[in-house]
């Protein structure tokens, strides 16, 4: 096998969600009052303005969640196969050794990126490094010159050869050729969606285009195709720059940042979503618990999330973060990679964020458990004698999971956030492991150098507002629609 | 009253094809089409319909205040021969409040929470008649004194929450009345309210506009509240008027088709044990309202004409006109069936329901320990028992304790002392599980239609859930079949338990509630107000199946109202509650024909009545019912009672029999007793 699958407990996590949210959209589509709903959600041109590039920013998450270890060249691997376990090899065959480093799709997919590394900061689209070195050249004469300039970079626009000069025109016309293959795809693909509704709905062409671009269809195609284009326009000539040029430009050890940025990505997911899994169990179960049974149930929980609400957030996390810091310093026997070290640091911040934000949640659930039991149709099951948890089952859960898909929406954007706050102040993810808040982090020291270095922060901050925004007008789509006070107003 | 003639004939308001529309999606939903009416000084038209049809639709676009969706599709308002509809949105505020002002249903919402009734009322008087300081106050005392509030000085400077529901409507009219306005509209301005506390409100009104010759358009779904207050009568059915008339001519002559059934779905005497008078079918929806006549659907005397071509006004009498292909109505009302009323015989054996000095004590908790202060006695010392097949009505006005009782039989409420037995079994003792046997015997059926069912649960598994519960076992036939046989004995078909609740109208809603308690085949049913939030036509349709149940089935019902309409054509025995006692009981003759107790008299004489030359001389209640927290010493009666002696005032009078089914307690009998 020319590699060797690691999963990582996060990856098995992020694919459990991505199995688990399937699941819930068949199940949604079954019942019709979940149907209307998403429906409406659907229609909402904003909602799924933010879907589409959310998708795209999952996609990107889903391939760097399939991690692998490439196998090593075979020479390689005779000098590797000294510390593999020898009851493996057959045949006199050497065994396989496979390279410390882990990979993902998305590292292989972006090797070029990945690999070529320049020396230290270069701007975007630069030829040249972003400061002066001595260089030593010999002249004409075979004379040793010393000079001092901005070096030619290694990789970065190295196919235009000696003519740097011609770097704009080369640029232009790349730009160019990008965009008409992102209008060309955008048009394959409006012209696919149009032709799917027509057979759908059984109309011409035509009339399914009109209907898609005058806003009658059930759903908001146009607000689809309309984000799509702005995905292709950017993601197109991105990469087709990003083949000769390091677009985002270079960071102090000359990694592309382009690359940084899209690491990034899975980084946030994983905060998001997985820390929702700690909180909404806490949040649901206890929340329920405290409005249904009242009394010295509802004390104790209360007691118990006014008590943890009271200590700074910040406070308890970085106590938290470094108590679990000192013990994966002390069992480095536990990881067999530095990768593997570093997701379990990743999954520990989930876990401690979750543990110290279902405060909320669970305040709210309460609140309205506390309205819900008392409605009528709650009294009428209490008359048959329905035992309280099939109450809580089937009548005051289903009529609660509004206000939980609402705020798990609403929750994943200011996790990402929180994330690159700790990360920030040093007690975020692991250092190797690339977030938006460590490429913030590092761009501290570089806003402080003279001349400035503004674009790994700049991207770091593009990407992370692109998502959030996304997330936040999805999450009011999703309200909107699922509020039972807002929809019925609408 | 026929002062109306000799006022001044000058037209305050004239309303001319006024058509108002929502925006929903694309499309504009006409919800009133084409209203014309007049509003003279001193007089008041009510407008009179179900709900739905557009009444307060009309009323808030007088005012320009419509929501949001809502607009004016066309027509003229002419107010004091001013365009409405064109004015500039500052002169128009002028003209709300300054013109004509607006009361609205709910007393507790119309009020802002934050603000003292001294601040509310003095923003209008700054704004309309320019007051501020001393004089505004002054002018703030004499109209709080003119609204009936006793110890204005103190109530000026109080917030709403530390008022009564009733002086919160009359504060509520205050504020209206502040701007010194020529036409007052009043939404429904007493639906809310208790009947005693109507019974005042619209003395008041009456009183106010007489001394003042305002002009009032009265929103109203209640004939009664009509009979009392208007001069004149318009219909409202589908967004149009359908009949407008003189108040005499409209309850003794009423022509169209609607009208008159509208009265024949009135539970009353005449009709009592019977069935009652119901329009098949419902109000058409907005968007898919018919071509020609929209009642004509609904109508027993429909020809094709009707659905053809829309019929126009059509001059009757003087001041009365209507909108009806019809030239004269075939008589109904003659063959209203007077199915006599099969007495039921007396019942012999032991009781179904057997309640015995039942309390249900709720503490009142204060500090930091929580500890007891006291106790908000809700019911204290209820008994009363309920043979099968018999209906018990149990009377009150709001916070006596009466739905208490109810889920306190239910066991949804713990009893704090006394005993409840079902079919001899006492049930206060019993443990959950044990109690199960017994639950499936008694069902609970609630007030609204809409918070009863649960909306994320499918008819079927509503009505299947008491079934799965209590583990009854369908022989043979299986919980499909015995979902779609209750259904078919509410009126609903079967089809309908696939669908979920918000597809359906009130009185469907209703239908499947009562489906539900049904479904486990109990004796009895406790029906907590289970019309009140329903239409009039909606209200006779449920009225007759719970009477065909309880025929069918032999049910006994515990009938939760402060409807004595519905209480005289349901009940064969009635019961009168006041702040968690029961003041009187006997059979529903005794009780509403020969009321014994002061109470019972002053509630009867309030609820007004649709009749008008039936109302009996409105006996007022003073005061408002005291808290149960904290009752009057002696007879809790006493502080309203205008015969209260000084035995009331020093204790609780014991219960006198005044026959074998009728008993009261009040002082006044057990002296006739004693001697």
């Amino acid at each position: 096998m020319a590699f060797l699958p690691v999963i990582l407990w996060s990856d098995v996590l992020i694919w459990l969600l991505f199995v688990a949210a399937g699941v819930f959209g068949w199940l949604s589509l079954r019942n019709p009052l979940w149907r209307t709903a998403w429906q409406r959600v659907g229609r909402s041109r904003s909602g799924m303005a933010s879907a589409t590039v959310l998708l795209v920013f999952v996609l990107v998450g889903l391939l760097d969640s399939l991690h692998y270890r490439p196998r090593l060249e075979n020479d390689a691997g005779h000098l590797a196969s000294s510390d593999a376990v020898p009851g493996e090899s057959a045949a006199g065959k050497p065994p396989a050794a496979y390279a410390v480093e882990v990979l993902s799709l998305l590292d292989a997919i972006l090797t070029p990126l990945r690999t070529r590394n320049e020396k230290t900061y270069s701007e975007p689209l630069a030829t040249r490094a972003y400061a002066k070195e001595s260089i030593e050249s010999r002249d004409a004469a075979g004379e040793l010159q010393k000079t001092r300039d901005y070096p030619r970079l290694k990789h970065g626009g190295i196919h235009l050869g000696a003519d740097e000069a011609g770097r704009d025109a080369d640029i232009g016309q790349r730009l160019l050729r990008a965009l008409a293959l992102a209008i060309l795809a955008w048009w394959a693909l409006a012209a696919a969606t149009a032709a799917r509704l027509a057979h759908r709905e059984a109309c011409a062409h035509r009339e399914a285009w009109r209907r898609i671009w005058s806003n009658e269809s059930d759903f908001a195609w146009n607000a689809v195709l309309a984000a799509a284009g702005a995905v292709l326009l950017v993601a197109l000539p991105l990469g087709m720059l990003a083949v000769h040029y390091h677009v985002f430009g270079t960071d102090k050890v000359g990694q592309d940042v382009l690359y940084q940025v899209l690491k990034s990505v899975r980084t946030a997911l994983v905060i998001g979503l997985v820390t929702t899994l700690v909180t909404l169990p806490l949040s649901i179960f206890l929340g329920v618990l405290a409005g249904y049974f009242r009394g010295w149930v509802d004390d104790l929980i209360q007691y118990l999330y006014t008590t943890l609400s009271s200590i700074p957030g910040v406070l308890l996390i970085a106590a938290a973060v470094l108590m679990m810091q000192v013990l994966i310093d002390n069992h480095p026997q536990w990881f067999a990679t530095a990768a593997e070290r570093a997701d379990l640091r990743l999954l520990a911040l989930c876990f401690i964020l979750g543990v110290t934000s279902w405060t909320g949640l669970c305040r709210l659930l309460r609140g309205e458990t506390l309205k819900l039991r008392e409605l009528e149709y709650i009294q009428a099951a209490q008359a048959f004698g329905v035992a309280d948890l099939r109450i809580i089952g089937r009548h005051i859960l289903p009529n609660l999971m509004h206000i939980v898909i609402i705020a798990l929406v609403m929750d994943f954007s200011s996790l990402v956030l929180a994330e690159a706050v700790l990360s920030y102040v040093g007690i975020g993810v692991d250092p190797t492991m690339i977030s938006f808040g460590t490429m913030i982090n590092n761009a501290r020291m570089e806003l402080a150098r003279e001349p400035m270095v503004w674009w790994s922060l700049a991207a770091a901050f593009v990407f992370m507002f692109a998502l959030v925004l996304a997330a936040n007008l999805l999450a009011d789509a999703v309200r909107d629609a699922f509020d039972p006070r807002i929809a019925g107003s609408a | 009253m026929s002062d109306g003639a000799t006022l001044n004939e000058r037209l305050l308001l004239e309303v001319a094809r006024l058509r108002i529309a929502f925006v929903s999606g694309r499309s504009l939903l006409p919800a009133v089409d084409g209203v014309d009416f007049q509003v003279a000084a001193g007089e008041t038209l009510a407008l009179l319909g179900e709900s739905g049809c557009g009444k307060s639709a009309t009323a808030l676009g007088l005012l320009r205040l419509l929501p949001a969706a809502g607009r004016v599709a066309g027509g003229e308002v002419c107010f004091e021969g001013r365009d409405l509809l064109s004015l500039p949105e500052a002169e128009m505020r002028g003209v709300r409040g300054g013109g004509m002002a607006m009361i609205f249903q709910e007393p507790a919402t119309s009020l802002n929470p934050v603000l003292t009734v001294g601040h509310q009322l003095g923003e209008v008087l700054a704004r309309h008649l320019g007051l501020s300081g001393q004089p505004a106050r002054e002018r703030s005392l004499e109209l709080l004194r003119a609204v009936g509030i006793a110890d204005a000085e103190r109530r000026l400077g109080e917030y709403p929450f530390q008022l009564s529901g009733g002086m919160k409507q009359r504060v509520m009219i205050a504020v209206a009345l502040a701007g010194n306005p020529r036409l007052l509209i009043a939404d429904e301005p007493t639906t809310a309210l208790d009947v005693t506390i109507q019974a005042q409100i619209l003395e008041l009104l009456r009183q106010l506009q007489a001394e003042r010759a305002m002009g009032m358009l009265l929103i109203t779904h209640d004939l009664g509240v009509v009979a009392q207050m208007a001069t004149r009568v318009a219909v409202m059915y589908a967004g149009q008027i359908v009949e407008e008339a003189p108040r005499a001519v409209f309850f003794s002559a009423a022509r169209h088709p609607y009208t008159q059934k509208l009265f024949a779905a009135l539970p009353d005497l005449a009709r009592r044990g019977g069935r009652l008078e119901t329009i098949p079918g419902q109000v058409p929806p907005l968007a898919e309202m018919p071509g020609g006549c929209r009642f004509a659907s609904r109508c027993e005397y429909a020809w094709e004409r009707c659905r053809r071509q829309a019929p126009e006004w059509r001059q009757v009498a003087v001041g009365h006109r209507l909108r009806c292909h019809l030239d004269a109505l075939p008589d109904a009302g003659a063959s209203a069936g007077v199915a006599a009323a099969v007495e039921v015989e007396e019942a012999a054996a032991t009781p179904l329901l057997s309640v015995d000095a039942l309390r249900v004590h709720f503490p009142i908790r204060r500090g930091i320990l929580q500890r007891t202060v006291g106790h908000v006695r809700a019911v204290d010392g209820v008994s009363l028992e309920l043979a099968r097949g018999r209906t018990l009505a149990l009377v009150g006005e709001s916070g006596c304790g009466k739905t208490t009782v109810g889920k306190a039989i239910l066991q949804l409420i713990a009893a704090s002392a006394g005993s409840v037995r079902l079919l001899g079994q006492e049930l206060g003792g019993l443990a959950g599980k044990a109690r199960r046997p017994l639950r499936r015997r008694m069902q609970m059926i609630f007030q609204d239609p809409f918070a009863s069912l649960n909306p994320r649960m499918s008819v079927g598994e509503i009505i299947g859930e008491g079934m799965g519960a209590l583990r009854i076992d369908m022989q043979r036939q299986g919980r499909a079949a015995a979902i779609a046989a209750v259904l078919d004995q509410v009126g609903l078909e079967a089809a309908a338990a696939h669908r979920y609740p918000h597809e359906f109208s009130g009185g469907q809603r209703q239908r499947i509630a009562i489906a539900r308690a049904l479904a486990v085949q109990p004796d009895l049913v406790i029906c907590d107000e289970p019309t009140s939030a329903l239409d009039v036509s909606v209200q006779a349709q449920i009225l007759n199946l719970l009477a065909t149940l309880q025929a069918d089935l032999g049910l006994a019902y515990l009938f939760i109202t402060h409807n004595f309409a519905v209480v005289d054509h349901l009940a064969h025995e009635v019961a009168v509650m006041y702040l968690g006692r029961i003041v009187e009981r006997g059979s529903v003759d005794e009780v509403l024909r020969s009321p014994q107790h002061p109470y019972t008299r002053a509630l009867l004489s309030a609820v007004p009545s649709a009749r008008l030359d039936a109302q009996p001389e409105f006996i007022r209640l003073p005061g408002e019912t005291p808290s149960p927290a904290n009752p009057p010493t002696g007879c809790h009666f006493h502080p309203r009672c205008r015969q209260a002696t000084d035995a009331c005032r020093e204790r609780y009078p014991a219960t006198s029999v005044l026959s074998a089914t009728h008993s009261v307690r009040c002082h006044l009998y057990s002296q006739d007793a004693a001697r």
